[in-house]
């Protein structure tokens, strides 16, 4: 009897895991999770999904007040400055891996990966998992009826402007939309043309940051999208990812969003659908740069046993495995966040099978990040997208001016930040 | 001499009563106060450290000139969702009232909103209107015209003014038709007999017969457009365009749950709570009085 108990689950240390993820992505996950509790008996992890990315945040902080709260927390890359101010809730990843005694390497990540999760001194706080950047999608059938040619140039927006026009006059419905629009339109804007969003580059190198992102190059390309908007060539669907919908329909010729609406996009698109890289606008110094992420992180909370979080240290380090990222990557469009990942996915065959599906990760990485390229940190970022989403739609319905709009944003979302640097010093 | 009945004895009043009082204090007297103590703290989310800021919070609130309109969107809001709620049941319940055959389908029938969730009703009404893909902009579009709650203000306050409506139409009907089965017959008879025709009677007679539940659904209706069509407009319009459907009840929650503000938040269901007693007070004060019992 004792024998057949032993090696079972009863004696295994439970891991917790609570995260965001439904559909293929939970399914997937929990793949993840069935194949590490099979390879190993010491262990167990457990996971949980809590509602959206914000939900699952609020439920992490909910169970941490209550005492009850789990090994690792997913928290989207809006949540990363406060987590990181955090410091008593939070067990850094590099204090886990190395009190666990794991072989782990931080280098093995990609630069704009890493950067986003590490501090200023080089302490890589929170583990990537799923990262993605913004990129341009394509529905090649819907340019070939409006007379365009699909292999046209579209690498930066004065070409696609050009494009709009002719499918505009071709009598197209929408010629563009997209999804999380502060997010491509301007966070990863003010990145891609290697001008600052915020201060203290980005907010990485202190709390004390403030918005800037009502520079030149943002006005420009926000005027641009209002005065698409007026003309019926760029249609606003939501704050969201509802664009996505119309897309996949068929219904528009370009979307800007996420690389990881592969998934979605592949199974449902009826047409002959392209991934590009995401326009620039040519003219300004040092674009096209590199574009940053969106995605989440693992956090290991704080308050746990050793022997629990050498259990948190296994699991992170199979997940960061060349096998599971490799495989994570292709399912997904998420970016592989390792560089063997890439090269892995790259010496299948993987890309040549799938056209387009390298394109992110090349965006990322053909040029080494700047001070201003490397991501965002700051606080109560979801609320100051709520605020940016809420001025972009005063520009979208020709009420205000790009100027006046991210002005506003600007002036709104500095009052919050220093409302949040007040309540975390 | 009037002869008054009464109880020896404490026990058995406390006893009866401490149910009721118990959870006045639990679900009410306890959550207000805490939220009190909170708007007058700038905690950090996860409660690491909490400082005591008197009140700056307030101070924040009352500077942003979005919060000031965010009071005017909620009177807009509340008043018109009142006022067509109740407008509609009251018709409809007179109609009902009248019908002699199949009476019982059609309050059957018109009911049935009730039993569907805020956030529900306002899913099914976002699929009715969706830009791209509702039933009825698509049909819109057919006329000519460009249906799009999600950028023009006036589009989108009607769309979550018609789902909230639609969602508090049935209880109101179920009072306002109580109330009005509720009026003896003979007193309208009388008044046909003399020669009132259906709208005089109505104004005259079961409308100031009605007053009491009409001023009882006032109230409930005022509460209900303040808290409970939170469901709504999360569901349609998260707030936007802008903030022209941002009430102060989204408001406390979009700052508290996705800002992670908790002091903010917890200053903002402060001045509900003020604001919501303050009507209460003035309609038992001024309204009732001119409510027939």
């Amino acid at each position: 009897m004792t024998g057949i108990l032993s090696g079972t689950a009863l004696s295994a240390t439970e891991v917790h895991w609570w995260h965001a993820f439904k559909g293929r992505l939970g399914t997937l996950l929990a793949e993840q999770v069935d194949q590490f509790n099979a390879a190993q008996s010491d262990y167990k992890v457990i996971q949980n999904r809590k509602g959206n990315y914000s939900e699952t945040l609020n439920a992490g902080i909910a169970a941490f007040r209550a005492k009850k709260h789990p090994h690792i927390l997913m928290v989207f890359e809006v949540g990363t400055a406060t987590m990181m101010a955090a410091k008593g809730a939070i067990k850094p990843m590099y204090e886990v891996m190395s009190d666990a005694g794991a072989n782990f390497d931080p280098d093995g990540f990609i630069g704009p990966v890493k950067g986003y999760y590490t501090t200023t001194s080089g302490e890589m706080l929170s583990m990537p998992y799923n990262s993605s950047t913004p990129v341009l999608w394509v529905n090649r059938d819907a340019f070939k009826k409006a007379g365009l040619n699909p292999d046209m140039d579209l690498s930066t927006w004065q070409k696609v402007g050009n494009a709009l026009d002719k499918l505009k006059s071709s009598g197209h419905k929408c010629p563009l939309t997209t999804a999380w629009q502060s997010w491509v339109h301007l966070e990863n804007l003010s990145a891609y043309h290697n001008v600052p969003f915020a201060t203290k580059e980005n907010g990485f190198a202190g709390m004390d940051t403030e918005l800037v992102f009502n520079g030149p190059v943002q006005i420009k390309h926000i005027q641009a999208m209002g005065d698409w908007a007026k003309e019926g060539k760029f249609i606003y669907a939501g704050r969201r990812n509802e664009g996505g919908k119309a897309f996949r329909a068929g219904e528009c010729a370009l979307y800007t969003e996420s690389s990881a609406g592969y998934a979605g996009i592949k199974k449902n698109a009826k047409f002959d659908f392209e991934i590009r890289h995401l326009p620039y606008w040519a003219g300004v110094q040092g674009a096209p740069q590199n574009t940053i992420i969106g995605g989440s992180s693992l956090w290991v909370l704080s308050g746990h046993s050793s022997k629990e979080y050498k259990g948190v240290a296994a699991f992170l380090n199979f997940l960061s495995s060349p096998v599971i990222q490799a495989a994570w990557h292709q399912n997904t469009g998420y970016l592989p966040v390792t560089l063997v990942a890439g090269k892995k996915t790259k010496a299948s065959g993987f890309y040549d099978s799938n056209p387009g599906t390298d394109i992110a990760g090349i965006q990322m990485t053909r040029k080494s990040t700047t001070s201003v390229s490397k991501g965002l940190r700051l606080g109560s970022f979801d609320q100051i997208r709520g605020m940016i989403d809420e001025e972009l739609e005063g520009v979208w319905s020709g009420k205000k001016t790009a100027k006046s709009a991210l002005s506003s944003a600007v002036k709104r979302g500095n009052v919050l930040l220093r409302r949040f640097e007040s309540s975390n010093r | 001499m009037e002869k008054r009945v009464y109880f020896k004895g404490w026990f058995l009043p406390v006893l009866l009563i401490t149910p009721q009082l118990l959870i006045t204090i639990i679900f009410f007297f306890y959550p207000a106060g805490t939220a009190i103590w909170w708007s007058l703290f700038n905690p950090d989310p996860f409660g690491l450290s909490t400082k005591f800021v008197g009140f700056a919070n307030f101070d924040f609130l009352f500077a942003d000139s979005y919060y000031i309109e965010s009071f005017y969107t909620t009177a807009i809001f509340s008043s018109l969702v009142t006022f067509f709620s109740m407008g509609i049941a009251l018709y409809l319940a007179v109609l009902a009232d009248r019908l002699i055959k199949g009476a019982g389908i059609y309050k059957t029938l018109l009911i049935w909103p009730y039993a569907v969730a805020p956030a529900i009703a306002g899913i099914l009404w976002m699929f009715l209107f969706d830009t791209q893909t509702g039933l009825i902009s698509w049909y819109l579009g057919l006329l000519g015209y460009d249906w799009n709650h999600l950028l023009n203000d006036t589009e989108a306050m009607g769309l979550v003014i018609v789902a909230s409506t639609w969602s508090r139409v049935s209880y109101n009907f179920l009072f306002f038709l109580a109330g009005l089965q509720a009026i003896p017959r003979a007193i309208i008879e009388a008044a046909a007999i003399d020669g009132a025709r259906f709208w005089r009677r109505f104004w005259t007679i079961i409308f100031p017969l009605l007053s009491p539940i009409t001023f009882f659904l006032v109230v409930m209706n005022i509460v209900y457009a303040f808290f409970d069509t939170f469901g709504v407009i999360h569901t349609i319009t998260k707030g936007g365009p802008g903030q022209s459907t941002t009430i102060l009840v989204y408001k406390v929650y979009s700052d508290g749950f996705v800002g992670l503000d908790l002091g903010s938040s917890a200053a903002q269901s402060v001045i509900l709570l003020v604001i919501v007693g303050f009507l209460t007070i003035l309609q038992f004060k001024f309204v009732e009085k001119k409510v027939h019992y």
